[in-house]
């Protein structure tokens, strides 16, 4: 592999990884998803200003009903509007998705710098890694909710802890290749400070897999907020998401299954999209996984 | 060889120690009381007291450290709070339905997910690859209950080829735990066959540009045996290995399947367990789990050899 040129900024770092390949063009896959995720995040994100009824105002007379002028969706068993519950409902599941994301990169790429760079350190990193990697994530989320409560940060925390050492694992394994690069090397040599090269060299090459990992992770944490909602172990049921419309649905799916397919669609949408997303960043992004996958 | 297996069977026991530590240090690092966070907030004084007598929550950490790892390595996985049975019982009484469940959906998955991968990588760039690779980000994407609504909306209400729900033990009566148990089993094996055919056709992409396999038709050698003899034994263990990975995700279907579909296994033990803040039987499905999957991986990674002769350790 040819040397790394010295990177200045993230931004140049991201965009210099980047190598299209020779006959590459944006398929139509990939246009759609990003087209249908603006669209999902653009609804969900202004739905107090257009949603027809309170997502939490209920009415007993108007239980269970079917479509209709006033209820686009038809309502649910509390008499509440399916639609202006399943735009809300959009809101906290991309703020989970999203935040899920954010948090485990940051962490995981902390522990994975130290990890990949101190001997000492690793061995123990690794292990503790290994053993919360065999814990099957959904009980481990589910068991760190139950501790802390049903808020959207405990849900957060509990989505991100077992999706850190996927983290880590991946800037470990950055960071040991490029450490041994000439001004890697030459950084240290120079007397550099430790936390200088870990930032300033050694991080940005990180940063390229970090976005595909993380958009993978804001997929798998969307879908983990609907399982951990839908078990019972989610976000408080006051605050509706996608996932606590489908769980509320289920005692009356054989009467009414669109309070499930509904929400099921849009996040099955949401996440489809991102999935596709993830897989072209990780084409553009990182060649050499591309050539084995194709 | 043998050093080998008897290496790879004592790394075992770092990691699940640690898991075991773990999961110890959850409860009690948890900021707040522990039994009060157990109890919930209509607790009386009496209630707590009792919680935090069973769970020996009064003592210095160490002391219950070593009362835990103690009674965790006589096989004691403590006691539900809601029941007062001890947890061991409980799972005894409620792993047979999850067995039999999570073994159909094994066969059935790597049936079908072997030979769509195979498919998928020797039509190459087809209308079959792009189907199966459609159906395997589709797995991905839609959430397990969901699916399993899908089907029962699809199979059982609308077209009334099978039950809704349920389940019969196959002892009883083995076409009624056949006939429960499809649905419940295609669900479960939906984002596991993504997983692996994705994982099978990616590999053995890799193994039929090799010129063995050139060699292999140029002799004259008949297709299928090119690809499942030549080819797939040589792509097998990525392929393996994602089985064994993957093995998570059925963990956590198994959890979701089993109460869309109102099966009595650990799945919906561990359900009940949630809504009812039964801590300890949380606690015991996480080292369940666990030792199960890293028991899976195991075996996994001791059966590279069959399938690829040239591993030696």
């Amino acid at each position: 592999m040819a040397a790394h040129p010295q990177p200045t900024s993230a931004m140049q770092v991201v965009l210099g990884a980047i190598q299209l390949p020779r006959n590459w063009r944006l398929g139509f896959g990939p246009i759609l998803a990003a087209i249908v995720l603006v669209l999902i995040v653009i609804a969900t994100a202004s739905a107090y200003l257009y949603v027809p009824h309170n997502p939490m105002s209920m009415d007993a007379l108007q239980r269970l009903k079917g479509p209709s002028e006033t209820y686009w969706l038809g309502t649910d068993p509390y008499g509440r509007d399916l639609f202006s519950r399943v735009m809300v409902g959009g809101q906290v599941s991309l703020l989970i998705g999203i935040g899920a994301a954010i948090v485990s990169v940051i962490i995981g790429l902390l522990i994975g710098l130290v990890s990949g760079f101190f001997r000492l350190a690793d061995a123990i990193i690794m292990r503790i890694m290994d053993a919360l990697m065999a814990i099957p994530s959904i009980l481990l989320a589910i068991a760190l909710v139950a501790l802390n409560g049903p808020s959207i940060w405990s849900v957060i925390f509990a989505i991100t802890i077992p999706e850190i050492p996927r983290v880590v694992r991946l800037v470990r394994s950055v960071v040991l290749s490029a450490r041994e690069e000439p001004y890697v090397e030459a950084a240290i040599a120079l007397g550099s400070s430790m936390p200088k090269i870990l930032w300033k060299h050694l991080m940005p090459n990180t940063l390229a897999p970090l976005i595909v990992q993380g958009t993978y992770i804001c997929a798998s944490a969307i879908l983990t907020e609907a399982i951990l909602s839908f078990l019972g172990a989610g976000v408080s049921t006051e605050i509706p998401t996608w996932g606590n419309i489908m769980a509320e649905g289920r005692l009356f799916f054989q009467i009414k299954p669109e309070l499930i397919f509904w929400p099921g669609l849009m996040l099955s949408l949401c996440i489809l999209s991102i999935n596709l997303l993830g897989d072209t960043a990780r084409d553009l992004l990182d060649p050499r996984l591309k050539k084995r996958e194709a | 060889m043998l050093g080998y297996v008897i290496r790879r069977i004592l790394a075992v026991i770092p990691v699940m120690a640690i898991v075991a530590v773990f999961v110890f240090l959850l409860l009690r690092l948890t900021p707040g009381d522990p039994a009060a966070i157990i109890a919930g907030d209509s607790a009386t004084p009496a209630q707590l007291e009792r919680i935090r007598e069973s769970l020996g929550l009064a003592d210095p950490l160490h002391i219950q450290f070593v009362t835990w790892m103690g009674q965790l390595l006589q096989g004691d996985l403590g006691t539900s709070i809601i029941s007062n049975q001890p947890v061991t019982r409980l799972i005894g009484q409620r792993i047979w339905p999850t067995l039999q469940i999570g073994t159909l959906t094994i066969l059935l998955s790597v049936l079908i997910a072997v030979p769509l991968g195979v498919l998928a990588a020797w039509r190459h760039r087809t209308w079959i690859d792009y189907a199966v690779m459609t159906f395997s980000v589709l797995g991905f994407s839609i959430p397990v209950f969901v699916i399993g609504y899908l089907f029962i909306k699809l199979f059982a209400i609308d077209l009334r080829w099978l039950p809704v729900q349920g389940y019969t033990s196959p002892s009883q009566d083995l076409q009624g735990f056949l006939s429960r148990a499809v649905l419940p089993c295609l669900t479960l094996a939906t984002i596991y066959i993504a997983l692996i055919a994705r994982m099978t056709r990616a590999s053995l992409l890799e193994v039929l540009g090799e010129d063995y396999v050139r060699t292999a038709r140029a002799k004259g050698v008949k297709e299928h045996i090119v690809l499942f003899r030549h080819a797939l034994r040589n792509a097998a263990v990525p392929i393996m290995t994602i089985i064994g990975t993957g093995f998570a995700l059925l963990i956590s279907g198994v959890v979701v399947t089993e109460s869309v579909f109102n099966i009595p296994g650990i799945g919906r033990l561990t359900v009940d367990a949630i809504l009812a803040r039964d801590y300890p039987v949380i606690q015991a499905m996480i080292l369940l789990t666990s030792a199960i999957y890293v028991f899976v991986n195991l075996l996994i990674d001791l059966s590279y050899t069959l399938f690829d002769p040239r591993i030696r350790y």
